[in-house]
């Protein structure tokens, strides 16, 4: 009963962030510099010009009118048309998200592989120096942000080894017969692996950018907790039982130490989409992020209203599935 | 050579990685060009929204449709759609053939009832073309046998030019009308030499060769147009040969690149310009001559752009209409100095500006404006660099508040000068800067002289007198690096389009 209040206090409070969101980003937008029109006017232009497309897209109402025309639309689960693409914005926005979350999803699980490799090792090594190489790899990949991984990466595995693809997300001479835009889920669905390889071959490389830098932050992590696992006395005593040192970090100590390291890898998942507008770019995939640069690049005030307030929501949903899963797993949370 | 169990699963690992994932094709055989641009293409039709106006997706549009009257890789008209054109005696009328034989995508037949309804359709307000204040300067739009005739509202001596230029296309009228906008967005067709096969926003375009074109059929039977938006990412597609083709990358790596693979590197109609405000300083006909006179505009195009640049000294480069070369401004900062004695700045006691510019946004944009402003210092101008977003220059100069010098390039494929000089410099329009009441003078009958070769004198002594009055300071023309694989030709055209259709196998 205490949980489901919980969760419905949380809802509550989700309602009213997301509110809060689209209030800000509606206002910020329409305040920093670049108005669309004046970007779509060629010289020559007159005054009259001006007004007139002002008018057609709405722009010369107050502000606050905007809002609740915008507002009221989105409540009906209408977000307006695209200026640019002249497209529905849900549309364009449901469109591209299964790109991103895929590369997102792909990008945590190489994280969680390269992190996880690193801590076990390091653990394993700790002492040694081998420990201290790992540190020194984990500092690096943590001092180097995504999109400078990303370039780094085009050079090794596209330009001077040329293994993966480093543009786009599929390779465009193939014919996919997918029904949704989640490829690299239905290609597995559908048992078609020539399509997942070309998929996974376009997708890697950006994947691998984004995973660096949280692989580092996982590793460390997980490395810190499971040296103090290390010491308590169950390990102890599972070490006196003749169990081997592999035996006690994976079998004993691993469990208790990687939870707080799920915790951080559900949190880090959101800044993981957010991470992708600049990879997105780099890559030029098709997803979300290369969206957003565009549609602020060309002050499509509609498209970066319905981008923002999906990431929201994304955000909000990823923080309370988190929030949630915390109460259900600590006790103390669960009976307050 | 020993083979161990370890090299042997290296091996075998990388054998199948490189089995299931494929090399990206390599330039030598060349089925499918595959080209990156250097944007993406938000909207199919070219005639209304943001896109239209937009010169760098001119040349994806021009690869599906036709405009009425086409344009040659020098900016020169040709018969296209319109195999003829022209007013009638006394201007009230314009008159305009149009080609018979041609084909839409579809099959179906194009005719002149195409070309009336698309310049009835742009001149509608409802429309929400960008260009509506030209279109609109027809009315009345009629077919007649294989002839369109419009009534002349307001004479506009460009009005043909803007058949080659933004928003000019032909979209196919029973198919559009059938189908809506969206309909047409989702599956465009145009008479052009490219059908659209797959698009993929933000991703890419395949396009299928028109063996039907009127204009003879392309050599590449298909072509993928990459959107690779960023300029690292573009390098790397060509090096790598994921790409064939590609453009506007940095002139560095165009010298480094032209080496394995073919570069072309030609002059478009896009200049770099300093807009002069007139206010605050800029009101003194001293401290704009100087500023003009202290730039050395061939060292900084040697120094800063490789060489890739053409120096000019009037908006209008030497492909356009009212180019005069007699027209010139020397780089003299013994000058600059006196001019400014005579106002009563030195190097001591400096002139003060502000000059806004974008970063990045041109080819070293910023670094050609701390040049400039390194060398005014020299000659007793102190100028403070503000560097903002395009979105806020064309904002700012919607608003005539732009600071007293700003950065900007100004581009125009069409080769006129009302299109270049004129809109840059006329007071009255919201895209001019300077407001001076003789410039506008000069320019006024300019605007519907309808004798030719007097309009075009009328832009030449224009020019002069902003050059001899430092009304703006034009910088340079640029040059479009394009890098293609060693198999292919590509036939820049100085409007900046690339056009897949214009390459060839070498």
């Amino acid at each position: 009963m205490q949980l489901l209040r919980a969760v419905l206090l949380r809802l509550a409070t989700t309602a009213v962030t997301l509110l809060g969101v689209a209030v800000i980003v509606f206002v910020v937008i329409r305040v920093v510099p670049g108005n669309p029109i004046a970007m779509m006017l060629p010289p020559g232009a007159t005054e009259a010009d001006v007004a007139r497309l002002t008018a057609q897209y709405g722009l010369d109402k107050s502000l606050p009118e905007q809002f609740l025309i915008w507002a009221g639309g989105v409540l009906r689960g209408d977000f307006g048309l695209s200026i640019t693409a002249r497209q529905p914005v849900l549309d364009l926005v449901l469109g591209r998200l299964p790109a991103t979350l895929e590369l997102s999803v792909m990008a945590l699980v190489i994280a969680c592989l390269l992190g996880g490799f690193a801590a076990l090792t390091g653990t394993r090594a700790r002492g040694t120096g081998g420990e201290a190489a790992i540190d020194v790899a984990n500092g690096m990949a943590l001092s180097i942000p995504d999109f400078l991984w990303g370039l780094i990466l085009v050079l090794l595995f596209g330009v001077l080894w040329p293994l993966f693809h480093i543009s786009g997300r599929v390779t465009p001479s193939l014919e996919l017969p997918f029904t949704t835009d989640f490829y690299l889920f239905e290609s597995v669905l559908r048992l078609r692996f020539d399509l997942w390889a070309n998929i996974v071959s376009h997708m890697f490389l950006p994947a691998l950018a984004l995973a660096i830098p949280l692989a580092a932050i996982i590793g460390q992590l997980l490395k810190q907790s499971l040296k103090e696992t290390m010491h308590l006395d169950y390990v102890t005593l599972a070490r006196t039982k003749g169990y081997g040192e592999n035996h006690v970090i994976l079998r004993e100590a691993l469990r208790n130490a990687i939870l707080p390291t799920l915790t951080l890898v559900g949190v880090q998942f959101t800044f993981l989409i957010g991470g992708t507008v600049i990879i997105e770019r780099l890559f030029s995939y098709e997803g979300l992020g290369n969206l957003a640069i565009d549609a602020v690049i060309n002050r499509d005030l509609p498209l970066i209203q319905g981008i923002v307030i999906l990431f929201a929501v994304i955000f909000t949903a990823v923080n309370l599935c988190v929030d949630l899963l915390y109460a259900v797993l600590n006790p103390r949370l669960r009976h307050g | 050579m020993n083979l161990n169990r370890r090299t042997m699963l290296k091996l075998s690992v990388a054998g199948t990685a490189l089995g299931a994932f494929g090399l990206p094709a390599l330039a030598q055989q060349i089925d499918e060009l595959v080209i990156a641009y250097n944007v993406t293409l938000p909207s199919w039709d070219p005639t209304v929204g943001p896109s239209a106006v937009n010169p760098t997706i001119q040349g994806i549009y021009q690869s599906v449709f036709d405009q009425f009257i086409l344009q040659q890789p020098d900016l020169k008209p040709a018969p296209g759609l319109l195999t003829e054109w022209g007013w009638n005696e006394d201007y009230t009328q314009v008159w305009m053939t149009v080609r018979e034989g041609v084909k839409w995508h579809d099959g179906s037949d194009f005719t002149a009832e195409d070309v009336a309804w698309n310049l009835a359709r742009v001149a509608n307000p409802e429309t929400g073309s960008p260009i509506q204040f030209v279109w609109g300067t027809l009315a009345n739009h009629r077919v007649e046998g294989n002839k369109v005739i419009a009534d002349v509202v307001q004479f506009d001596p460009t009005i043909f030019k803007w058949m080659y230029f933004l928003t000019g296309y032909v979209l196919p009228k029973a198919y559009y009308e059938k189908v809506g906008a969206e309909g047409f967005e989702a599956a465009p067709i145009g008479t052009g030499p490219y059908m659209v096969e797959k698009f993929e926003r933000n991703a890419f375009v395949r396009l299928k060769a028109n063996e039907n074109y009127w204009g003879g059929a392309p050599e590449f039977k298909t072509v993928t147009i990459k959107f690779v938006t960023d300029a690292a990412a573009r390098v790397a597609e060509v090096e790598s040969g994921n790409s064939h083709v590609t453009l506007e990358v940095p002139y560095e790596e165009y010298d480094r690149l032209k080496a394995t693979l073919t570069g072309v590197a030609a002059p478009v109609s896009d200049i770099g310009m300093i807009f002069l405000n007139d206010i605050e300083v800029m009101t003194d006909p001293n401290v704009r001559k100087a500023a003009a006179h202290a730039i050395d505009k061939q060292t900084i195009i040697d120094r800063l752009l490789s060489g890739y640049g053409v120096k000019i000294d009037t908006l209008e480069t030497p492909e356009y209409d009212a180019y005069d070369p007699s027209i010139t401004v020397d780089y003299n900062p013994e000058k600059a100095v006196e001019l400014l004695a005579a106002s009563g700045y030195s190097v001591d006691n400096p002139v003060k500006f502000k000059i806004q510019t974008t970063k990045g946004f041109k080819p070293k944009d910023y670094e050609m404006v701390q040049a400039i402003v390194g060398l005014w210092r020299k000659v007793g101008i102190e100028a403070e660099i503000e560097v903002y977003e395009i979105a806020k220059h064309y904002e700012l100069r919607a608003a005539d508040q732009l600071a007293p010098a700003a950065f900007y390039n100004w581009g125009n494929s069409v080769a006129d000068p009302t299109t270049s000089t004129g809109f840059a410099m006329y007071g009255p329009s919201p895209h001019s800067v300077w407001d001076g009441q003789e410039l506008i003078d000069m320019i006024n009958p300019l605007w519907g002289e309808k004798d030719e070769a007097k309009r075009i004198e009328g832009w030449k002594a224009v020019s002069k007198y902003i050059a001899d009055e430092a009304l703006v300071i034009p910088l340079l023309q640029y040059v479009q690096p394009i890098l293609s694989a060693k198999g292919v030709v590509v036939t820049p055209h100085a409007s900046g389009a690339l056009l897949p259709h214009l390459m060839k196998r070498a």
